[in-house]
């Protein structure tokens, strides 16, 4: 059966409802939330602080760690607390997602640590936190060129659909692709992909990720003005 | 801030905030804050934030409570949260905090736990209770405890598939958890020779000892004693009458 419909009404290129906050951990040196409808991350920053173990600084530039966590009732069978792989490897590639748009040069010997948490997840989860750490960064006060908007695609039926949710990524045949795109220069710092595409298919959701990117950054400097009012 | 300071303020009774000893932060208690848990709180007190959510999920009982449902408790200090917390397993901290909010709620009997047996010997519900907290200024376990109370007032039951054996999450029932008694957690903190209640951040810091102490109606059911210092019987009985007045207070929050 062919895919042509989404189960929640949404057009193919729309996302779900999106909304940021900024300064929703008061400890952290900056911190946001982000939201893809039912799916809410939050983004706390340490730093710049001294690195240790010593022997790790590096003089020529700062290190930026990343920490990915699912609370334990964000989902619907309980996750069992504390990392996995997964949350280590979407720590990682958050990290890469974020570094293009950091100057870690202007920080020798120092690290920045980024805490991304799942408090609700309906799928999106990597993209949701993303977008919230590179709002934290923002709020934080970094050397940054850009912010980062992540948003997943999915591929069905030769059909591209943008922001699929926990019901779209079950369907049989749905490819996932994760993706973040730089808003000012439309570079992409966040690719993953699950499944099964052609390259037309693939430049369709790299192009349509980009159309929507626009969205999310609009409501990611909507979130910083709303802090400066 | 340096220790003297905060001492000297006590000394004429008085806090860094201009609080009463005694007297705790603005509290707020936000019930069903997670779509995907059964139940779930939000509390804050001053700018401390902590969520507590209630998983469950059907198995077996323990060997020595055959006819009992099962109750976990756990806790996250979570990096996020502060600068002092750090990535990985559970700290001594994160674990102590579980397990003075969990023998508050099974010592006061609060859960009926005969009454999540669904069949003896085989089948009973369990109860995951978890703790994060989102912004540690203070005092986490009196949050931690009252989100974790308010959390399981909240929480409805999964449907349960009896002929595939399956909890049917997302579809919730109608039917509350066997709530009876609310306990709740109070915790008064000496710092010199004062004894005051609900620290932040920077009180926290300098602590000689602290007291928990879980009740209900009808008592105390549970204590625990920290920091490095003793307390004298005298301000062991001060500390008990506070928190018999504050808990009363906390649980008209719920």
């Amino acid at each position: 059966m062919a895919y042509t419909k989404r189960l929640d009404g949404r057009k193919f290129d729309e996302m779900r409802e999106i909304e940021g906050k900024v300064g929703v951990v008061k400890n952290a040196d900056g911190s946001a939330m982000f939201k893809f409808g039912d799916t809410v991350a939050i983004a706390a920053v340490y730093g710049p602080k001294d690195l240790y173990p010593r022997f790790m600084q590096n003089p020529k530039k700062g290190k930026l760690r990343c920490y990915y966590d699912m609370i334990s009732f964000s989902v619907n069978e309980r996750k069992r607390p504390g990392p996995d792989r997964r949350s280590n490897e979407i720590g990682l590639v958050t990290e890469k997602s974020l570094t293009p748009v950091l100057s870690l040069e202007n920080y020798p010997n120092a690290v920045v640590d980024v805490f991304v948490q799942i408090v609700q997840a309906n799928a999106g989860t990597r993209c949701a936190g993303i977008c919230a750490a590179s709002l934290a960064l923002a709020d934080a006060g970094l050397d940054m060129k850009d912010l980062v908007c992540a948003v997943s695609a999915g591929v069905v039926d030769g059909k591209v659909l943008i922001d699929i949710d926990k019901y779209e990524e079950d369907v049989e045949g749905m490819t996932d692709i994760p993706i973040a795109i730089l808003p000012r220069t439309g570079e992409v710092s966040l690719l993953q992909l699950d499944g099964k595409v052609n390259r037309e298919e693939l430049k369709e959701a790299l192009e349509l990720v980009k159309k929507v990117s626009k969205k999310i950054h609009n409501a990611q400097k909507k979130a910083l003005q709303e802090k400066f009012k | 801030m340096n220790k003297e300071y905060i001492v000297g303020l006590l000394e004429k009774n008085e806090r860094i905030d201009g609080r009463k000893l005694d007297s705790y932060r603005k509290i707020t208690v936000e019930n069903g804050v997670s779509k995907n848990a059964e139940g779930s709180a939000r509390v804050k007190i001053g700018d401390t934030e902590v969520i507590a959510g209630v998983k469950m999920d059907v198995g077996e009982p323990y060997f020595d409570s055959q006819d009992k449902g099962v109750l976990i408790m756990g806790a996250e200090l979570s990096p996020l949260s502060s600068e002092d917390f750090e990535p990985g397993p559970p700290s001594t901290q994160a674990v102590e905090l579980a397990r003075v909010v969990d023998r508050g709620i099974r010592e006061s009997n609060s859960i009926d736990m005969k009454k999540l047996c669904i069949k003896k010997k085989e089948k009973v519900w369990m109860v995951f209770i978890d703790i994060y907290i989102v912004n540690a200024d203070g005092n986490l376990l009196d949050a931690a405890a009252l989100a974790s109370i308010a959390a399981l007032k909240n929480a409805k039951f999964p449907e349960y598939d009896e002929k595939n054996e399956r909890v049917k999450y997302g579809e919730l029932s109608k039917k509350s958890l066997p709530l009876d008694k609310l306990p709740i957690a109070c915790t008064l903190y000496k710092i010199g020779n004062k004894i005051v209640a609900d620290v932040s951040n920077e009180e926290e810091k300098i602590v000689d000892a602290r007291l928990t102490v879980t009740m209900t109606e009808e008592g105390i059911h549970g204590m625990q004693k920290g920091g490095d210092k003793t307390l004298s019987i005298k301000e062991i009985d001060e500390m008990v009458k506070i928190a018999e007045a504050r808990t009363k207070e906390l649980r008209e929050l719920l």
